[in-house]
């Protein structure tokens, strides 16, 4: 298989920069395993909590009583256009090479990702006041506010992230380096929305439901 | 003035010193002296680095280097410089445990929980693995025919991270006491309540930090491997060496994750008052054991597997054979990676789950033996008909053969869960253990050291030392681990620092005698290596090729260049360099030469390390200035770094041509040598192949051989 | 210069532009669609018990290919073998991790004294 055709996750430039293309195999596939080195550590957070959901709650709250469906909702829905948003960054960056457009879809990313940590921030606040719900309660807390917490990092750390390649686009251009770091965050940005996918189901839907 | 706002929760007493002011006695000497001799030893670098002035080189060659080859130097005298504090750490516990027989000895309980924490978390964390990860980090590259890892300047981060735990753990000689939580800190009882004091947040640290560079370390190696390796280099080509080194990286990435997300709970619990592993409030202390286990386990073959590479390489090439059964080696090395995630609850087959999952575990672990006796038949069979040179790295291999068939057979008996309950938490446990690293990891790592050192340095080892090393070593480790075997079945438990019945005390002593000389026997390495170095000139194998190899590490000088292969290679066989040998045809002047581009050295790595070891430092002395201080500089590093744009620099084809043509010149100026005259000063690194020995004027006319095209 | 249009060296990246965007557009509307089923089921209360969990978890499932497919372009092409390689890999890890430590937990807890 030439090069050309072997594409990797993600946008690929192979269309409109081979030389770019090239250039990326290495660092996304190198990237990609970060992403599944990273999956493993939420795994292993998400298996804590499914037992300490049941079996840590003590005598504190259970999950039923301190999750708030709608703002768990309004999150999806923030974290999900956020990643649409980047995709489309992501498709002026490949073919337009156009900074005001690029900077503008990060922006609007970036500005759903800070609403969605808002969000959570919000939710950990009116946990710990109108539920007295802060995680040394019980051990089901404090799985929670680890794993949600966990992502919450990790989206923040996109965002300073996404505010650094925003200067770097504004200093350097469309510069190869510039290009495949996007394309990197990018992934980093999707998966967090995959991780968020089993958060709000095996966390907010099923503490609820059960 | 409220000091604690800059010094945390050091005060005059944390230091090692103020207890054998306040409180004297032999435990506490002994406590003070380790300490000393960490001050000690950080001073005399620091008098000997400005003496003679290598401050300079030390920064400019080796700290800022990104260069694989000195990467993975610096992870091995790493790893050698923790080997000397743990291995002088098991020798005093030996001690302890023969003069306390009915009577306490003379160390402290808490002096003795210290030492065997220490040793486990070092021989663990900062020997072993920088030990294997420094032998990849050299071999691997050289063996796939790439002029460096896929990522170098991570490569660098990731050694420096490692140092930083490691200087963590030095660190805790002198301020402060270390965990007596064992190894694996297992809470309720590495809990702020029953272990208040910095002990286990040392422990937590430095382990984090080492972790976190070995997840890096995988995700660059396995990456290499996928990416980097020169044309014809398909995966069923590569040396064993690299398969094996591949596994471990996908261990690496996939392994180290639960050890992370158990000690940041650990840490919460610790410091922020969350409820994972505590007795009350819904912690469960049985999921510690489970994560730290899921690493654990994978974590025993992350060192063995590269061990394992390293004997396929050493076996076949003092048999002067082919390696047998490559295709099966290869398959049981994947068998046996991928099954390691599966077996991870025999390490606690006593904590009260049904017989059931007991079962299912316990039948896992056995399986796994199945593919490591595929590969013992294979190393045995390599041998059968080969001619067979009784080198030191050969010596060890042998050694290991015999030894870790035994302790591979108490595994299969461990894994039974009936059997387990006996002797669980006793010393035999402790044998098994030992038994299973010390022949395999460590004499691995020893037989590679002796077996690259030439490659590295363009001397070889002086072989009459190292084999009294060897013959030290293995039956010191017999010694000091089999009686731990019988000890263990009269019920004498681990990590205990005293005991009642004499009936222990020939065993203990017997063991107290092999511990002294695994001393020995290491001394006696060290100066092999004072004693080689100072005879570098008769010693000398420049020409690259001292053991008539067969990949393509051994086709260049010793030490290889900065870009390691003048050109890239093209290979179209599993033992490329030795049929270029038989055929004549190795050695050849390439028909054009190319500018070639390597990074630059830089300071990232070494700064981030540092910013790491400040802020880890910080964490357990509840400093919090310098905890924000050192992490907004770590990242400021990073991201500063993410601005430059100088990073490459060329190095131009006349240049390369220039080396490489001395090289070959020289090459061909040489006459090669047989097997016989292999440990001769006859032997300056070019072989004549073992199958063309009979006739070896046809090739020691080299020069005929290699100018044609 | 940054600014220039590739479409002018690349016939047809207009065609490729407006395929990759519909990519996302699918994506994002499966996605939408699948996460308000998901609430909806909990929400309504169209299911219970162990029903609604399953439905919950395929709905999850699904969801994450949607995501995988439409946002990370990983498809079952020959082309991308090695990252579903990696990915299916690291799904039979994550099974063992995730089942493992939830089935001796689980064991444990049902053994332990009330």
């Amino acid at each position: 298989m030439s090069l050309s055709e072997r594409l990797h996750p993600g946008i690929n430039l192979a269309g409109t920069d081979p030389e770019g293309h090239e250039a990326a195999e290495e660092v996304l596939f190198g990237f990609w395993i970060f992403l599944m080195s990273d999956l493993v550590l939420f795994a292993v957070l998400f298996a804590t909590y499914a037992a300490m959901s049941v079996q840590g709650i003590a005598e504190g709250p259970g999950p039923a009583e301190v999750f708030d469906l709608t703002a768990a909702f309004l999150e999806t829905l923030l974290l999900l256009l956020s990643s649409f948003a980047f995709g489309f960054a992501l498709l002026a960056m490949k073919y337009r090479e156009n900074r005001r457009s690029v900077l503008a879809w990060l922006l609007v990313t970036g500005i759903l990702g800070v609403a969605f940590v808002g969000m959570e921030l919000h939710d950990y606040y009116v946990m710990a006041t109108a539920h007295e719900a802060t995680p040394q309660v019980s051990g089901f807390l404090s799985a929670y506010y680890l794993l949600t917490g966990t992502h919450a990092l990790h989206v923040s750390s996109g965002l300073v992230w996404m505010a650094i390649m925003a200067i770097q686009i504004a200093v350097f251009g469309f510069d190869k380096r510039v290009k495949l770091r996007l394309m990197r965050l990018a992934l980093f940005w999707h998966m967090l929305d995959v991780v968020w996918i089993g958060i709000f189901t095996f966390v907010y839907l099923f503490g609820v439901a059960s | 003035m409220n000091w604690e706002l800059i010094f945390g929760q050091i005060t005059w007493n944390s230091f090692v010193f103020a207890g054998a002011i306040e409180n004297p006695s032999l435990s506490e000497f002994i406590a003070s002296g380790a300490g000393t001799v960490a001050v000690l030893g950080a001073l005399a670098s620091v008098i000997l680095l400005t003496v003679k002035r290598w401050w300079v080189p030390l920064w400019r060659d080796w700290l800022t280097s990104v260069d694989h080859k000195k990467v993975g130097i610096m992870y091995i005298v790493t790893a050698l410089v923790m080997f000397a504090r743990a291995v002088i750490e098991g020798a005093l516990m030996r001690a302890q445990q023969l003069s306390a027989v009915d009577n306490s000895g003379f160390l402290s309980a808490d002096h003795f929980g210290q030492l065997f924490s220490t040793h486990g978390t070092i021989m663990i964390f900062f020997v072993a693995m920088p030990f294997i990860t420094g032998l990849m980090n050299y071999v691997m590259p050289l063996q796939i025919g790439a002029r460096d890892v896929s990522f170098p300047l991570l490569n660098a981060i990731s050694l420096m991270l490692t140092i930083a735990g490691a200087i963590l753990i030095m660190v805790s000689l002198v301020i402060g006491q270390f965990s007596t939580g064992g190894w694996t800190a297992y809470p309720p009882f590495t809990g702020i309540h029953f272990s208040p004091g910095q002990g286990v947040d040392y422990w937590i640290w430095a382990v984090s930090l080492g972790s976190i560079g070995s997840t890096l370390t995988g995700l660059n190696f396995a990456v290499t491997i996928y990416k980097k390796r020169c044309p014809g280099m398909t995966l069923f080509r590569m040396p064993l060496f690299c398969w094996t080194t591949l596994c471990t990286s996908i261990l690496m990435i996939f392994a180290m994750a639960p050890l992370t997300a158990a000690t940041i709970m650990l840490a919460l619990d610790r410091y922020a008052g969350f409820h994972f592993f505590t007795n009350g409030a819904g912690g469960n202390m049985m999921n510690y054991a489970n994560l730290f286990w899921l690493f654990g386990h994978p974590e025993v073959y992350i060192l063995i597997l590269p061990a394992f590479g390293v004997w396929s390489e050493v076996v076949a090439t003092f048999s002067s054979k082919r390696i047998y059964g490559y295709t099966s080696l290869v398959y049981a090395t994947m068998c046996i990676a991928v099954l390691s995630f599966a077996v991870w609850l025999h390490h606690f087959f006593t904590m009260g789950q049904s017989a059931n999952v007991n079962a299912v575990f316990g039948i896992a672990t056995m399986v796994i033996g199945v593919p490591t006796g595929v590969k013992v038949y294979d190393w045995l069979l390599t041998m059968v008909g080969g001619r067979i040179r009784f080198t030191t790295p050969m010596l060890f291999h042998i050694n290991f053969l015999l030894t870790f068939i035994l302790g591979g057979m108490t595994g299969v008996l461990l894994a039974n869960p009936g059997i387990d309950f006996q002797v669980h938490n006793t010393l035999f446990l402790v044998a098994h253990f030992h038994n299973m690293i010390i022949p395999g990891v460590l004499f691995g790592m020893f037989a590679a050291v002796q077996f690259w050192f030439p490659k590295a340095f363009g001397f070889r080892l002086h072989e009459g030392l190292g084999r009294a090393s060897f013959w030290c070593f293995a039956p010191g480790f017999l010694l000091a681990f089999f009686p731990l075997y019988w000890l263990g079945m009269m019920g004498a438990t681990r990590r205990t620092y005293m005991w009642t019945d004499p009936a222990y005390l020939p065993w203990l002593a017997l063991a107290m005698a092999g511990a002294v000389l695994i001393l020995t026997g290491f001394a006696l390495m060290v100066t092999q290596i004072v004693v080689s170095v100072r005879r570098r000139a008769e010693l000398a194998a420049p020409l690259g090729d001292p053991w008539d190899g067969r990949a393509l590490e051994w086709s260049i000088p010793s030490p290889p260049p900065d870009w390691n292969f003048a050109v890239l290679p093209e290979v179209s066989s599993r033992h490329p360099f030795y049929e270029a040998k038989k055929a004549g045809t190795a050695y050849r002047s390439p028909t054009a030469y190319e500018d070639i581009e390597v990074p630059r050295n830089t300071a990232t790595a070494p700064l981030i390390g540092l910013f790491a070891c400040a802020w880890a430092f910080g964490l357990v002395w509840h400093i919090w200035w310098l905890v924000v201080v050192s992490f907004v500089l770590m990242w400021a590093v990073v991201i500063a770094r993410s601005f430059a744009s100088d990073t490459e620099e060329i190095i131009p084809a006349a240049t390369v041509k220039a080396a490489n043509e001395a090289f070959l010149a020289a090459v061909r100026a040489t006459p090669g040598v047989t097997r016989d005259q292999e440990m001769t000063a006859a032997n300056r690194g070019r072989a004549v192949p073992e199958s063309l020995e009979g006739g070896a004027g046809v090739l020691s006319s080299g020069a005929t051989v290699g100018v044609s095209r | 210069m940054s600014n220039r249009v590739p479409a002018d060296i690349m016939p047809g990246a207009y065609e490729e532009e407006r395929r990759e965007r519909l990519s996302y557009v699918i994506g994002l509307i499966l996605a939408l669609t699948l996460t308000a089923g998901a609430f909806a089921v909990v929400w309504l209360d169209l299911l219970s018990g162990g029903a609604a969990l399953a439905v919950l978890g395929l709905l999850a499932f699904i969801q994450a290919v949607v995501h995988l497919r439409f946002f990370l372009h990983i498809d079952l092409e020959r082309s991308h073998r090695d990252d579903l390689m990696l990915i299916l890999f690291t799904v039979l890890i994550l099974l063992i991790m995730v089942s493992g430590t939830v089935w001796i937990l689980y064991d444990q807890h049902v053994r332990m004294m009330p």
